[in-house]
């Protein structure tokens, strides 16, 4: 149970300081750090291919790709007054309140309604059924093959839209 | 609740941290004196008999040279990131079997597995620490604020991101084989003979994954014939350029010891492990020594014959080459292995 609070207190606090920083590495790093404490406690529920599967795609995969983009941009700090008075301008505008407002409720209307309807799982999973993965696949391939099928269609047609808009016009 | 066999594992642990320490120093003494020997000069010799002392030299000689950091560099992250390469390539070694479980000569009671932390998703965990190891050459490259430093630390982690694929697909077609993602199950499945002739191990059932798994497995270690991080004429040093002392040391050092457990995860999947003739199980280890050694030979003589590719082939090689290839031999260990139930 420590070690829950620990991991726990890691990813709070690493994505709270991910939009903390005025400089775009130091958020992707600290993202990274929170993946690395969610995939702690997916160990602690029992679920190791799921911790080692966060590894790889989210900090390996994804967080790699990130951090090319932040370093390539170049992306500048924002540290200037103006940049922090535009900033804050911008937050001020009453459509991007309301915005703001409906998304922030709506958030609190889905959290809630989590919570009550199904109580909330509680203790540590199944150890077998979760940490196999020949039950992880089959479950994948029979039960949810509508979803993964839909996933992957989805992801494909992300692919096709980044080549055609990475692709330069032919006169 | 401390019993023997859990002082057994925390040495054991030690132990391990140790060897791949001294397999660092061992592997400088000996690539430099193969290199001498294929280049026909003499090597090191000064230092202690043969030589053999010089790494040792050479470690004095680094902890006690200046540290410099530029001026420009981010102080934290340049600090950083030697530390999580040097984390990276010893944490993977952690999840290696290299050994059958031993009593220690009667010692234990419960016998001990030769093996820092027995994982059963053990090969993805090598996978994910692979990957994460990219960030100690972006981190250096990018905080170091030096354009052969970015410009080595970018070519690096993208020549890792590309091998990763077929290092991946290499894995997956052993693992299709072993039918289990745990290292010691792999190994244990590759026990006994065929005919008592040909030992079963995966690498007669998978040459072909087994030449993707050696050749990503150079690309991700960044060494010759796929070196461009440090290809000298374009990059001075690449992503360590602006590093020095004990900071340098640790790039080399995670060079090395990735070098280690590359082999040694190779050794694992497809030479049959601490498996072979003529000695007793308990023995083994000597067995997984020897393919280890091997493999590393192999490395070393591939770094002094072959000359360095330019980038694009490298990537035209990675992508259109490699990477089909992978595939194809994925599908077929998948088609085989269905038909002829594993």
């Amino acid at each position: 149970m420590a070690l829950f609070y620990v991991f726990g207190a890691i990813a709070v606090v690493a994505s709270l300081l991910v939009i903390a920083q005025h400089n775009p590495v130091y958020s992707v790093l600290l993202l990274i750090a929170s993946f690395g404490a969610l995939s702690g406690l997916y160990v602690l529920l029992d679920a190791p291919f799921v911790a080692v599967i966060q590894i790889i795609i989210y900090a390996g995969a994804i967080m790699v790709l990130f951090l090319f983009v932040v370093m390539l941009l170049n992306a500048p700090r924002e540290e200037t007054e103006e940049d922090l008075a535009r900033g804050l301008a911008t937050l001020a505008a009453p459509r991007v309140r309301t915005v703001g407002a409906a998304l922030a409720a709506a958030l609190a209307v889905e959290l809630s309604w989590a919570l009550t309807k199904s109580g909330g799982e509680s203790g540590s999973f199944p150890g077998g059924s979760v940490s196999s993965v020949a039950a992880i696949g089959r479950l994948l391939y029979t039960d949810y093959a509508f979803a993964f099928e839909v996933t992957s269609v989805l992801i494909l047609v992300a692919l096709l839209g980044a080549v055609v808009l990475a692709r330069r016009e032919a006169r | 609740m401390v019993t023997p066999l859990l002082l057994a594992q925390l040495g054991l642990t030690l132990f391990v941290f140790v060897m791949l320490l001294n397999s660092a120093a061992l592997m400088v003494y000996f690539e430099r004196k193969l290199a001498a020997f294929l280049q026909q000069r003499v090597g090191p010799y000064l230092v202690g008999p043969r030589g053999l002392l010089q790494p040792l030299a050479d470690v004095v000689k680094l902890m006690f040279k200046e540290e410099l950091r530029p001026r420009a560099a981010d102080p934290l992250l340049f600090a950083i990131a030697p530390i999580i390469s040097a984390t990276a390539a010893f944490a993977a070694f952690a999840v290696v079997p290299f050994g059958a479980e031993t009593t220690l000569f009667g010692l234990l009671r419960e016998p001990l597995r030769l093996q820092v932390a027995d994982v059963n998703v053990a090969m993805l965990v090598v996978f994910a620490i692979a990957s994460m190891s990219v960030y100690g050459i972006v981190l250096a490259g990018w905080s170091s604020n030096s354009k052969y430093s970015l410009l080595g630390g970018l070519r690096s982690s993208a020549q890792m991101i590309s091998y990763e694929l077929s290092y991946g697909l290499a894995l997956a077609s052993v693992l299709l084989l072993g039918n289990s993602l745990s290292l010691t199950d792999i190994v244990n499945r590759q026990a006994g003979t065929w005919g008592g002739v040909l030992p079963r191990w995966f690498v007669f059932l998978q040459p072909i994954g087994f030449l993707i798994y050696m050749t990503a497995g150079i690309a991700e270690t960044n060494r010759a014939p796929f070196d461009f991080p440090e290809a000298e004429q374009e990059l001075v040093a690449g992503y360590h350029t602006e590093y020095s002392s004990m900071s340098f040391a640790m790039f080399f050092l995670a060079e090395y010891i990735n070098m280690v457990t590359v082999s040694a995860v190779a050794t694992d999947l497809f030479l049959g492990g601490w498996h072979g003739p003529f000695l007793p199980a308990s023995l083994g280890w000597i067995w997984f020594l020897v393919k280890v050694a091997a493999i590393l030979f192999v490395y070393i003589w591939i770094r002094w014959t072959l000359p360095r590719y330019r980038y694009d082939q490298l990537m035209h090689f990675g992508w259109k080459v490699l990477l089909p290839a992978a595939v194809v031999n994925l599908l077929a260990t998948a088609a085989g292995v269905l038909y002829f139930g594993g």
